[in-house]
């Protein structure tokens, strides 16, 4: 077999075989659908943590973002930066006896804070059970239930959603610190930080975390456009979302959109740590539960009662 | 030097079935490289991850590799210090399993991110690595720790025999000591990344690193069986066959010691019969109507039964043909096993009583045969690239 | 349209959608309402912010026809006039003339009250509601949670004649995940 031997320093002989075969893997590789590479945004790849940036920092990091989002989503996009406000830590409480499942919360939520229509994102989950059987039987519930008119007979309903633990097993287990408990008491995630592993989704007990498997899809005319970076605000697609209490409500003194939405008035919140609330009024006076409490999580999220079963 | 370039010009010429081998294994790269850039485009909806079971066959398999890479370290190792012979002289060829094996887990973990450029975050000082309250922190010290170990290993062991000299047992000794308890480490911190999620009543067993453990120990000594007959057969090096045949035993032991943790499972959760009890029942006997995964765990049960009893019986454990077939069927069994018969029962039912039976789509499929494909590439390479010096210092030592 | 147009036209879009949901979302609230401080006094029995009744329905002063020498008082089914009233809240134990007393609400002591006051009426038989809505726990809340709350009285969600909410026709259910694909 004739080879064409070049000389080299190294003595090392490369024969045509050789040479066409590692064309061939070259042109090969280059048939490869790699995407487009539009110019990449630095910027972004560099960008610290939301905790370790200063003042100034986070504004020029702010201003990018709303530039970013105003572009895309052809609207004026503001996005705050509010801190949480001293003395304060958010309770909510839900009264079980109220709610008829009429998911006009998850809904009104939805729409508040920019969830993706498509792929769809809702961050309360409304679980209908049996009445008179097991107590919170969650293995029996139903997510998807579809009557024509609520509340049903037989039947009572309960919404989940973050439950903004003291003691989030969450951000016990983020191994990037992308995920943290606000002074305020409330969970947040840094969606610029987060790398989209999804060890928070695993390790909450109450299913309130929801992933962006695909790019956020929202109408443009529906896009909510006063956010906060650690709320509402457009989110990307492969990081971890989920209830904020509204941040960017509540920490200008609004109530959550969940709590005005509900018709029956079953949702409560407020300031654990003003006596005068209805939140720290219903919790020292009525019989209020927390979801798997054995579980040592302290979540703020309150379930009571106040009267005769809905029928 | 002159050795060095020659086992480096060796990597490029082979056989006809070596260049078939290669080719072969580069097309399902190019092949899972493309479905990867899809998911990167569109994102992970490419999977059948969705909320309610948020990691699946990537996870699966990097769970299983994370106790092959272990294994290959622990089952060899020890040699060095018990001076057991036989398997002194293929300890290389465990430690480059071991960093095919990590640099696959790696691989795995790098294609289940929603965001991997961002990776980085996860890194201390440049990033703000959760230490140490996150294990997959820890997971992330004790992995990284593990290859570099393992490469500085194989990397001193073919300078040495390249050059013809022993290996100066001082240098090294640290860090083989080390390296054992690391080998641990490694399955251990992964069994505790599950263990630790008081969400997940599947994964919440304190039984969960001894299960591991005495998994890996099964899967990764049969994978070793394979490879180094087949490194035995394919390049005429001389090994032990007391090294196989202890390796086989060793599996043996094993297999026993998983099984009873596992009996010991299944009493604790249907004996107790809470409503924790439910994944394990979703596991073996279906739920609600839902049983995708019960044919899987009861396949898997049967081939580790069988395999145990091959590898008890001295006769069937000596026999070349059933020994390989009982190995095969322990990298099956814990396979399933450990793949996605540990991680899906973990997500069904979910914390809100939910079901939803994940099974992987052809996009991760094919990511996922495109990183076997890439470890079984690296495996080749070191292996192709070390023969020469391996078989020049063996054939310097029948001197 | 150019540009400029087109971004006016999106953003009132957007604030119509915006201010479309927050009406909607108020449910029973009928006409734009303003806080009333609560006053001190009345045994402190109002909560701190009361958002004022909706408006009366157009048959009052009751006065304009209830001026008669002679009433009726026996209970009988109304055919006369009042006839889309159908009363169902202690219908077999009362009827109109239990509460009601010309231009004012009747308590059981046989104090008269103003309608703008018609919650301490309710108040006699609901005790404990009275004493979960003074504390913000019944009924829906609105307004500032650290400052102005806005509650409302009983009879702006509940139909006194008959109070039992309506079912209502839930929102659509979520997708399950496995209908959830690439798009």
């Amino acid at each position: 077999m004739s080879k064409k031997v070049r000389s080299n320093p190294l003595g090392i002989r490369l024969d045509r075989r050789m040479f066409l075969k590692s064309a061939a893997a070259g042109v090969a590789a280059s048939a490869l659908p790699i995407s487009p590479a539009e110019a990449f945004n630095w910027k972004a790849f560099l960008q610290k943590h939301f905790r370790e940036m200063s003042d100034e920092e986070i504004k020029k990091v702010i201003d990018r973002l709303e530039k970013e989002a105003s572009l895309e989503w052809k609207k004026d996009v503001h996005i705050s930066s509010a801190k949480a406000m001293p003395n304060v830590k958010f309770g909510y409480g839900l009264d079980l006896s109220r709610c008829i499942g009429c998911r006009r919360c998850v809904y009104a939520c939805v729409k508040e804070n920019n969830q993706s229509r498509t792929p769809q994102v809702h961050w309360i989950s409304v679980l209908r059970f049996k009445k008179g059987e097991k107590w919170i039987d969650l293995e029996n519930s139903e997510k998807y239930y579809n009557p024509k008119q609520v509340p049903e007979k037989d039947f009572f309903y309960m919404p989940v959603q973050c439950q903004q633990c003291e003691n989030p097993p969450c951000v016990k287990v983020c191994p990037t610190q992308a995920t943290w408990k606000e002074p305020d008491g409330i969970v947040v995630v840094d969606y610029n930080w987060c790398i989209g592993c999804r060890y928070c989704m695993a390790a909450c007990p109450y299913g309130a975390r929801r992933f962006n498997w695909a790019k956020p899809k929202i109408p443009s005319t529906e896009l909510n456009p006063d956010t906060h970076y650690l709320g509402n605000r457009p989110r990307y697609k492969g990081v971890v979302e989920k209830c904020t209490f509204c941040i960017q409500r509540t920490r200008a003194g609004k109530y959550p959109a969940c709590v005005e939405a509900c018709p029956v008035g079953a949702r409560k919140f407020g300031n654990l740590l003003d006596p005068d609330s209805e939140i720290r009024q219903l919790i020292e006076n009525k019989r209020v539960f927390r979801l798997k409490e054995d579980l040592n999580t302290e979540p703020k999220f309150y379930y009571f009662f106040t009267g005769w079963q809905v029928q | 030097m002159n050795v060095f370039l020659s086992a480096i010009q060796s990597v490029f010429k082979g056989s006809a079935r070596y260049y078939a081998w290669v080719g072969f294994l580069a097309v399902l790269i190019v092949l899972g490289l493309s479905a990867y850039f899809q998911q990167l485009e569109k994102g992970l909806i490419t999977t059948a991850m969705r909320d309610q079971v948020s990691w699946g066959f990537y996870i699966a398999n990097f769970t299983f590799l994370v106790g092959v890479a272990a294994a290959a370290v622990l089952l060899v190792v020890p040699a060095y210090l018990y001076n057991f012979k036989p398997i002194k002289e293929i300890v290389l060829f465990g430690e480059m399993v071991a960093i095919s094996a990590v640099t696959m887990c790696i691989l795995f973990i790098m294609v289940d991110l929603g965001q991997p450029i961002r990776v980085w975050h996860t890194l201390p000082l440049i990033g703000k690595m959760n230490f140490p309250a996150s294990v997959m922190a820890w997971d992330v010290i004790v992995l990284s720790g593990y290859l570099l170990i393992n490469v500085l290993l194989v990397i001193y062991a073919l300078y040495r025999l390249a050059v013809g000299k022993e290996y100066n047992l001082a240098l090294i000794l640290p860090l083989i000591l080390l390296s054992i308890p690391w080998a641990i480490s490694i399955h251990t911190v992964t069994a505790f990344l599950y263990n630790g999620l008081s969400s997940r009543p599947f994964w919440n067993a304190s039984i969960l690193a001894p299960r591991f453990l005495a998994s890996a120990f099964c899967s990764g000594p049969a994978i070793m069986l394979i490879i180094l007959q087949l490194i035995r057969k394919f390049s005429r090096i001389e090994m032990d066959q007391k090294a196989i045949s202890k390796i086989a035993e060793l599996i043996a032991y094993t297999m026993g010691i998983n099984l009873f943790l596992l009996g010991a499972e299944i009493f604790k959760e249907f004996y107790s019969g809470s409503l924790h009890k439910a994944p394990l029942e979703y596991l073996y006997f279906g739920l609600h109507g839902n049983k995708q995964l019960v044919p899987w765990i009861w396949t898997s049960l049967a081939l580790n039964i069988t395999a145990f009893v091959i590898f008890l019986i001295p006769k069937t454990r000596e026999n070349f043909l059933t020994l390989n077939i009982g190995a095969l069927l322990i990298i099956a069994g814990v396979y399933i096993e450990k793949g996605l018969g540990l991680i899906v029962p973990g997500f069904v039912p979910d914390t809100l009583g939910e079901i939803y039976e994940y099974w992987p789509t052809r996009s991760e499929a094919v990511i996922t045969l495109g990183i076997w494909a890439t470890g079984a590439l690296i495996y080749t390479l070191m292996v192709k690239f070390a023969l020469p010096i391996y078989k020049g210092q063996a054939a310097e030592g029948n001197k | 349209m150019n540009k400029e147009n087109k971004f006016i036209c999106a953003i009132a879009t957007a604030g119509i959608f915006f201010a479309l949901f927050f009406s909607v979302g108020a449910g029973a609230e009928k006409a734009k309402e303003k806080a009333v401080k609560g006053e001190q006094g009345e045994q402190g029995d109002r909560p701190r912010f009361l958002v004022s009744s909706p408006p009366l329905p157009e048959s009052l002063p009751c006065s304009k026809c209830h001026n008669y020498r002679y009433t009726d008082k026996k209970k009988r089914k109304l055919e006369l006039a009042h006839t889309n009233i159908v009363l169902k809240h202690a219908e077999e134990q009362r009827w109109c003339y239990d509460c009601h007393d010309g231009d004012k609400l009747r308590l059981a002591s046989g104090e008269l009250i103003g309608y703008d006051k018609s919650y301490n009426l309710c108040r006699q038989c609901h005790g404990t509601i009275f004493r979960d809505w003074k504390t913000g726990i019944h009924g829906k809340m609105t307004g500032k949670w650290n400052g102005e709350k806005l509650q409302r009285a009983c009879i702006t969600c509940h139909d006194p004649h008959q109070p039992r909410f309506k079912q209502l026709e839930p929102e659509k259910q979520p997708m399950k995940p496995a209908e959830i694909k690439i798009n």
